[in-house]
């Protein structure tokens, strides 16, 4: 495979002004990926600091309610933080640490990205600014708050949907002002190469654990897991380490807002088509003439027309398929974890535990489903109050 | 001679650019010519994009206008066919690789062909990704012109030795906008090109005044200046011809005697 892609898909579409900078994130990840005392200071501050492993909980309750397969949830809400996003913060704001980066700007979708990177960064004393579309900073107002706690300055976007593809932009264009003293932490598996296998790197993890965790509990691989795709990072980390495992379905669940056949979706996978954005190719929702779609969902974090290259690979190549999902089905979702087992999920999580919930039923007993739960659904609370009518102070 | 190569033969050049469609196609044909006839040497045309990463928010908003206006590659190119009858001056699209690639490269650049474009400038198309289209330009002769910044370094050189049509040099960090100051050691930028090429060398970014545009055509082959017209064009709309073309002139003015 040619550096950077994943079968044609990933890349360097970027402007010439930056292609020093990635050039240097690349060389440097190459060597302390191998480097003995970075990793250690990882692994330290995954266990120390962020709370790894995160538990692989047996969600009894669901599981006989929806009478089908036994339903395993990977916690990776109980994150400091609350969500996946910050393996791969610790580990990128660790390596602009050594490479004596001061500063670090991130994107940011539903917030929880922007929250990573503002803690790792006053955690190792980074300044930190955090790109963050308009309508996102009204709409995950505690967010753009906890950032502010954290030291971090919050730029509203105001150009283009005001989401978080504009956030990229402004992010990318802030980048090719200073690329000196500052590293872009990317938020998800997308991107110029090397941030797609970067991000996927440090979130692998996850799937490492579920396997680890799942031989103990079950002494076998599940049959599904099942992952929330936006950009694709908490769902590429839940599946890397079984893509050679045949036996596994691995699936994305990908934001269908108000259906895939209405102008309101983010469903790239269902819509979209080939193109180039963002520093790589991959599958994004466009119009024919490669105008990208201004798109929607309930959730800021799968608000994004693009999927990572590697997710389009293996879509490509059959080995994981990508479902669908609207936001009242991942409503309904929501309020049924809470309900059933007590958990508050992302509304992003609320996806995948959606299609599980439907896939569940359909399989044998002793069927094993794991359902990554990317993140908790402190923030969105005040946005579900509104879908249902209720208005609530946040 | 390339039509591009022509512009460059006499003397430093001025090179103009507009967003294709902004306010509206009939306009951006009026401005073209106006900008010929005031002594633009090469004129870039954007076609537009829904996210111009190179961009600084003059031209993005410039691309929202036109997008807003109904204009497609499809429209873009039936009006260069149509200019192309009366202007002489080389013609350049700038765009974003999507456009393009959703396009359909062999159908896009044999468009070019046929509508008369001699040249194109994709901002989010660096060296290490070239073979994405340079096949293609080369097939339907039209130029690839690639672009080097104040971050190009040791690259310089790599880039330039296979450029073709004009280099377009960045003249600092950032994206497209109007400055006012600008630090950049670009003469040192241009004697690395120079060991490795005569391509000619124009520089953009940041430039308005008559001032700068002499400076940097002083120190390359020419300047190119997008942002200051495209706020011309944002004040006047449907208006701009005369302020436009008072403004071409004036440059125009400062490049040839630099």
């Amino acid at each position: 495979m040619k550096k950077g892609r994943f079968g044609q898909y990933g890349g360097q579409y970027i402007p010439e002004t930056l292609m020093n900078a990635v050039q240097e994130v690349e060389k440097a990840y190459d060597y302390y990926k191998n480097d003995a005392q970075f990793n250690m200071e990882l692994e330290d501050l995954y266990k120390n600091y962020a709370g790894r492993p995160s538990r692989l909980y047996y969600a009894n309750k669901m599981t006989a309610d929806l009478g089908g397969a036994k339903i395993y949830l990977k916690r990776e809400d109980l994150n400091h933080t609350g969500s996946h996003k910050i393996n791969n913060v610790l580990g990128q704001v660790l390596l602009a640490k050594k490479m004596g980066k001061t500063r670090v700007i991130a994107e940011t979708g539903a917030g929880q990205h922007g929250v990573a990177t503002a803690t790792a960064a006053a955690l190792m004393g980074l300044t930190c600014e955090v790109f963050m579309g308009k309508e996102d900073t009204d709409r995950q107002a505690l967010n753009v708050f906890r950032m502010e706690l954290l030291g971090a300055k919050v730029h509203p976007v105001t150009s283009g949907t005001m989401t978080l593809k504009d956030a990229v932009n402004e992010t990318m264009r802030e980048w090719t002002k200073r690329v000196d003293d500052t590293l872009y932490v990317l938020g998800s598996v997308m991107g110029p190469h090397p941030f797609p296998t970067i991000v996927r790197d440090f979130q692998k993890i996850i799937s490492k654990e579920i396997k680890e965790q799942i031989l103990e509990a079950e002494g076998r691989l599940p049959d599904a897991i099942i992952a929330c795709v936006g950009g694709g990072s908490n769902a590429m980390g839940a599946f890397y380490e079984f893509i050679e495992d045949p036996s596994v379905r691995l699936i994305g669940c990908e934001a269908a807002g108000l259906g895939i056949n209405t102008p309101k979706n983010a469903a790239t996978i269902a819509n979209g088509s080939e193109g180039i954005f963002h520093g790589m190719k991959s599958i994004f929702c466009q119009d024919e003439y490669g105008q990208i779609a201004p798109v929607y969902s309930i959730s800021a974090g799968l608000d994004y027309p693009g999927i990572g290259p590697e997710h389009a690979m293996l879509y490509e190549t059959g080995r994981a398929s990508y479902v669908p999902v609207t936001d009242e089905e991942a409503v309904k979702a929501f309020e049924y974890l809470s309900r059933t087992e007590g958990i508050i999920p992302a509304i992003e999580s609320a996806h995948a535990i959606a299609y599980a919930t439907k896939l569940a039923p359909t399989l044998k007993k002793d069927a094993i489903i794991v359902i990554n739960v990317s993140g908790r659904g402190d923030k969105d609370v005040a946005a579900i109050a509104r879908y249902r009518g209720v208005n609530i102070y946040e | 001679m390339s039509r591009i190569q022509t512009a460059f033969q006499k003397g430093k050049a001025f090179i103009a650019f507009v967003t294709g469609g902004d306010p509206d196609l009939e306009t951006t044909e009026q401005l073209i010519y106006a900008m010929e006839e005031a002594g633009a040497d090469l004129i870039e045309i954007g076609i537009p994009f829904s996210d111009p990463i190179a961009e600084g928010a003059v031209i993005q908003e410039a691309n929202e206008r036109a997008l807003s206006s109904g204009c497609t590659t499809d429209t873009l190119f039936d009006l260069i066919a149509k200019v192309r009858q009366k202007v002489k001056v080389p013609l350049v699209f700038l765009t974003y690789i999507n456009p393009i690639y959703t396009y359909g490269k062999d159908r896009f650049m044999s468009k070019c062909k046929e509508s008369g474009i001699d040249g194109i400038i994709i901002p989010d198309l660096p060296y290490e990704e070239k073979d994405e289209l340079e096949p293609d330009c080369l097939r339907y002769g039209i130029d690839l012109i690639t672009l080097i910044a104040p971050t190009s370094n040791e690259r310089i050189k790599m880039i330039a030795k296979d450029a073709k049509g004009f280099i377009y040099c960045v003249s600092s960090l950032g994206v497209t906008g109007v400055r006012s100051e600008i630090n950049t050691d670009v003469d040192s930028m241009i004697s690395l090109v120079r060991e490795v090429t005569t391509t000619p060398c124009a520089v953009g970014f940041g430039i308005s005044t008559p001032d700068q545009a002499a400076k940097f055509a002083k120190a390359s082959d020419g300047a190119i200046v997008g942002s200051a017209i495209v706020k011309i064009i944002a004040q006047h709309g449907k208006d701009s011809l005369s302020y436009v073309s008072d403004y071409v002139k004036a440059m125009k003015e400062a490049v040839r005697n630099a």
